[in-house]
């Protein structure tokens, strides 16, 4: 699957080398094989490719001057930021250019009085929130890579979080863009203002995976920072307790900015991991967050505690400060990490499915379960249906992953099949592009393809990703053999 | 012309009483459900008519004119509402009034979040002109609470993207680009919303706006306070003094005890709560010409005033409301007003960086005068392509949008 340059060989590629150096200087371009090899894969381990050069361009000029070569000599790019994807929507191609956004970093301004702040696309995510928090406000989206990830990587990605449960994806959170696209023009989309005239570009870029151009400068809307932040630990003796208390909050009308779910299986790795001290005897826990002003918050908390008593929560804890509310996060955010400590291989699926649907989809999951002798461990966000189950195996077993594959593409036909999709956050990339035809019609991906061929004409732009090719639909989904990368390294969280 | 002759679909010639910014169509179709339009769409392009659709007919006097209009659709055919409470979701035939879709989510204690800026419309009209009203702080506006979209090509293939959950990130969202988008890219046939549940309780806090001074300290002192506002509307009505409203929804003790932190931020006299938007709440008037301006939120207190008192000096009331945290602002003249002071208006509201116009609506003798009515649009190159891609015989209401598309 994965394939090798062992140098910057390629002749259209080799003749770029010293025409990229002019344009991002000398320590701006990689081409040692050792380099290059840093960047092979992203936050999915499992593809992986060398790029034929590595760029790191730390203006627009440069991005723009690095595209229009790539035009001109119709060699492939691929753009990157932190490389915490989840799809191989950051995979390099071996015969092309990966174009890095990390050392793009600055935060050029900070608009209290618009509520918006102007970034370039290396910026982490998290550092928007760090600079604005002495002001009240705060960047709302969310991705659990958010300590690494990069306001790019989420614009490409349409990123969400545990919290867009109430407050959406970056596609909500975004004015303004400057764009590089295909031909290595630089277009400024929309401003300060929320909207902008004509054709909605910036919506449609925002989530298109690089496959149409590479965002340099973001203008994104701040979030005041809400009064009181209630976060609430709900113990249940079966998941279909824990599923009809998310129901019951729904129906109520209440909003709550997370609601996260965990089954018996992912409780045990998390204590495990990290004794996080969750109620014994819990078949399911409920992580429900509630924010806003002080006054709404503490009405919901109690109509939130007397539902989860109703639908049989043995015990319910509630934590308002920063330390306490952290705990109860603790286990909930070391699921996926913790799945290592009772499993040596697991795949993470990423796949939603309408609310309703949850308890008879969680049922099929669990008979799939055990028909293939395969375990699941089911960690997900409840609110709005979508499931990160993990399913677990033993790479040394033959057989194995392959058995485990199949349960991991049967969870997400059921998720079709209920009416639901094959990614609520981790994107297409190269991991689900084959997957595309089980949720779309042909005249749909060929509508898809129209849209694509008018801004990336030449097909350069991120090619392969997003949208199945017959060079890609043979190859197998991704395994995750032990933990993100980042995450081991204690550089990031991921759940 | 050579009639389409398709199964479904009633056809007749148009009148006077069907002209879309003047232009009369030669046939008006009324398919009677998807596949008829797609057949439909499907013979307007063996025989290469221009196609347009109308709703409800209340924008039919929005846009530019179609450079040519063969075949008007009449989408009221396509009307359905398939309301999945416990999802929080609902799938909208295109035709559908978008005042029976508040009702049947009404009863269900649901809604869709977002206020209409003219009465009388269907959803596939609300969608194709994509403007959203006051209460868009939250919730965001129409084109954030589209999870899927259905359109027919111009080729009559049916597409769909999105779907029907709320959580989901597989494929381009096609339908940004057609929410907002005048039916230039394809014939919106049906979408699906994401719903909130209605609040229980709402109050509107509103305070005289004597000055655009007055309007920026009540501003800043509620972008301070965490009273989280569903809306911000500055309005200045044709007639009567300006005021600034700020709603808020949640439970009854709530909104009580933030709706007394608003009326302090707003400060002064003539602070009045009420528990419910007054009827109209939202809507521009129906007449008259009416332009959509974009500038960063801290300067539109200031700009609506300018705009509004150019606007006395050059002889014409006009009124405004301004969603002030979301820098938009809709302008209206009072009927008649002359071609000279839109345009002038229009040139106003442009002039300074960040800050655009359109003329969404004219009334007949601006149309026919030489107003820009698009300004300098970014991007166009960029329209233009996806138009050429999605509609190369550029047959859907040619002309009517932004740079001749």
């Amino acid at each position: 699957m994965a394939t090798t340059a062992p140098t910057t060989s390629s002749t259209a590629l080799a003749d770029l080398v010293p025409r990229l150096r002019e344009i991002c200087g000398e320590d701006g371009v990689l081409t040692d094989l050792s380099r290059r090899r840093v960047y092979e894969s992203d936050g999915l381990t499992y593809h992986r490719a060398t790029p034929g050069v590595v760029v790191l361009p730390t203006t627009t000029g440069q991005v723009a001057a690095v595209v229009s070569l790539c035009a001109e000599h119709g060699v492939p790019y691929v753009p990157r930021g932190a490389g915490t994807g989840l799809s191989a929507g950051a995979l390099p191609h071996a015969e092309g250019v990966l174009l890095v956004t990390s050392r793009m970093r600055r935060i050029v301004e900070i608009d209290l009085e618009n509520e918006c702040a102007v970034v370039e696309p290396g910026v982490v995510n998290l550092d928007i929130t760090r600079a604005v928090a002495p002001h009240g406000y705060y960047y709302a989206p969310d991705p659990s890579s958010q300590q690494v990830c990069s306001v790019g990587g989420n614009v490409a990605e349409n990123s969400g979080g545990a919290h867009c449960l109430k407050y959406g994806f970056t596609a909500g959170h975004v004015r303004g863009l400057e764009i590089v696209t295909p031909s290595g023009e630089v277009v400024e989309l929309g401003g300060k203002a929320t909207g902008a005239h004509g054709y909605d570009l910036i919506g449609a870029f925002i989530g298109s995976e690089g496959t149409l151009g590479v965002a340099t400068r973001i203008t994104v809307s701040l979030t005041r920072s809400p009064e009181r932040t209630v976060t609430l630990l709900s113990a249940f003796t079966s998941m279909d307790a824990g599923g009809e208390a998310v129901g019951a909050i729904i129906a109520a009308g209440v909003l709550p900015s997370a609601i996260e779910m965990m089954d018996a299986l992912a409780i045990e790795a998390a204590e495990a991991a990290v004794a996080c001290d969750y109620p014994a005897g819990a078949a399911a826990v409920l992580v429900v967050e509630l924010d806003g002003p002080a006054s709404e918050v503490d009405t919901q908390v109690e109509r939130v505690v007397a539902l989860c008593a109703r639908s049989g929560a043995f015990e319910t804890r509630t934590a308002d400060g920063p330390e306490e509310r952290a705990l109860i996060w603790k286990g909930r955010k070391s699921a996926f990490a913790a799945v290592g400590r009772i499993s040596p291989a697991y795949i993470v699926q990423d796949g939603v499915v309408p609310r309703t649907a949850l308890g008879e989809v969680l049922g099929r999951i669990a008979a799939l379960s055990a028909e293939s002798g395969i375990r699941v461990a089911n960690v997900f966000h409840a609110g709005d249906g979508n499931l990160h189950p993990l399913v677990l195996f033993d790479d040394s077993e033959p057989g194995a992953g392959e058995r485990a594959e199949e349960v991991s593409g049967a969870i997400l036909d059921l998720c079709v099949e209920h009416g639901g999709s094959i990614t609520g956050e981790h994107g297409v990339g190269v991991d689900k592009a084959c997957k595309m035809p089980r949720m779309f019609g042909e005249a749909d991906l060929e509508t898809f393809e129209l849209f694509r061929r008018a801004l990336n004409p030449a097909g350069i732009a991120n090619p392969g990703k997003l949208l199945p090719t017959p060079r890609l639909c043979g190859e197998r989904p991704g395994v995750r053999t032990g933990v993100h990368p980042l995450v081991e390294s204690g550089e990031a969280e991921q759940f | 012309m050579d009639d389409p002759d398709v199964k479904d679909v009633a056809l007749r010639e148009g009148t006077d009483e069907d002209a879309m910014c003047g232009v009369v169509p030669a046939r008006v179709a009324r398919p009677e459900n998807v596949g008829a339009l797609a057949d439909l769409l499907a013979a307007a392009r063996e025989s290469g008519l221009t196609v347009a659709a109308r709703g409800g007919g209340t924008a039919m006097d929005w846009g530019t004119a179609p450079r040519s209009l063969d075949l008007l659709v009449d989408t009221s055919g396509l009307s359905w509402i398939d309301h999945n409470a416990g999802d929080l979701v609902v799938e909208v035939g295109a035709g559908t009034p978008v005042a029976d879709l508040e009702r049947v989510l009404a009863e269900a204690g649901q809604r869709l979040s977002y206020d209409p800026v003219r009465s009388g419309g269907t959803v596939g009209g609300a969608l194709a002109t994509g403007l959203s009203g006051p209460g868009r702080l939250l919730a965001g506006a129409l084109r954030d609470l589209v999870i899927g979209m259905t359109v027919v090509r111009a080729d009559g293939v049916v597409a769909r993207s999105g779907g029907r959950v709320v959580k989901n990130v597989a494929g381009y969202d096609l339908a940004k680009l057609h929410t907002g988008g005048y039916g230039t890219l394809g014939i919106i046939v049906s979408a699906t919303f994401r719903l909130h549940p209605r609040p229980p309780a709402v109050r509107l806090v509103s305070a005289p706006a004597p000055s655009p001074e007055a309007v920026e300290r009540a501003a800043a002192a509620l972008r301070a306070s965490t009273v989280v506002p569903s809306a911000v509307e500055s309005i200045h009505p044709l007639a009567g003094p300006p005021r600034l409203y700020v709603l808020l929804e949640g439970t009854e003790e709530g909104t009580t005890e933030r709706a007394d932190v608003t009326a302090r931020a707003l400060g002064g006299t003539g602070v009045e709560v009420a528990e419910a938007t007054p009827p109209g709440w939202g809507l521009v008037p129906d007449e008259g010409c009416l332009i959509r301006v974009l500038a960063p939120p801290a300067e539109l207190p200031g700009l609506v005033h300018d705009l509004v008192a150019a606007a006395d000096r050059l002889g014409g009331r006009v009124g405004a409301t301004a969603s002030l945290p979301a820098g938009t602002l809709y302008l209206y003249t009072a009927p008649g007003a002359s071609a000279e002071a839109v345009s002038s208006l229009l040139e106003r509201a442009r002039s300074g960086s960040g800050r655009s116009a359109t003329l969404l609506r004219a009334e007949p003798h601006v149309r026919d005068a030489d107003v820009d009515v698009w300004g300098e649009v970014p991007g166009l190159a960029l329209m233009r392509a996806i138009k050429d891609s999605l509609d190369p015989d550029h047959r859907l209401s040619p002309g009517r949008f932004a740079g001749g598309i």
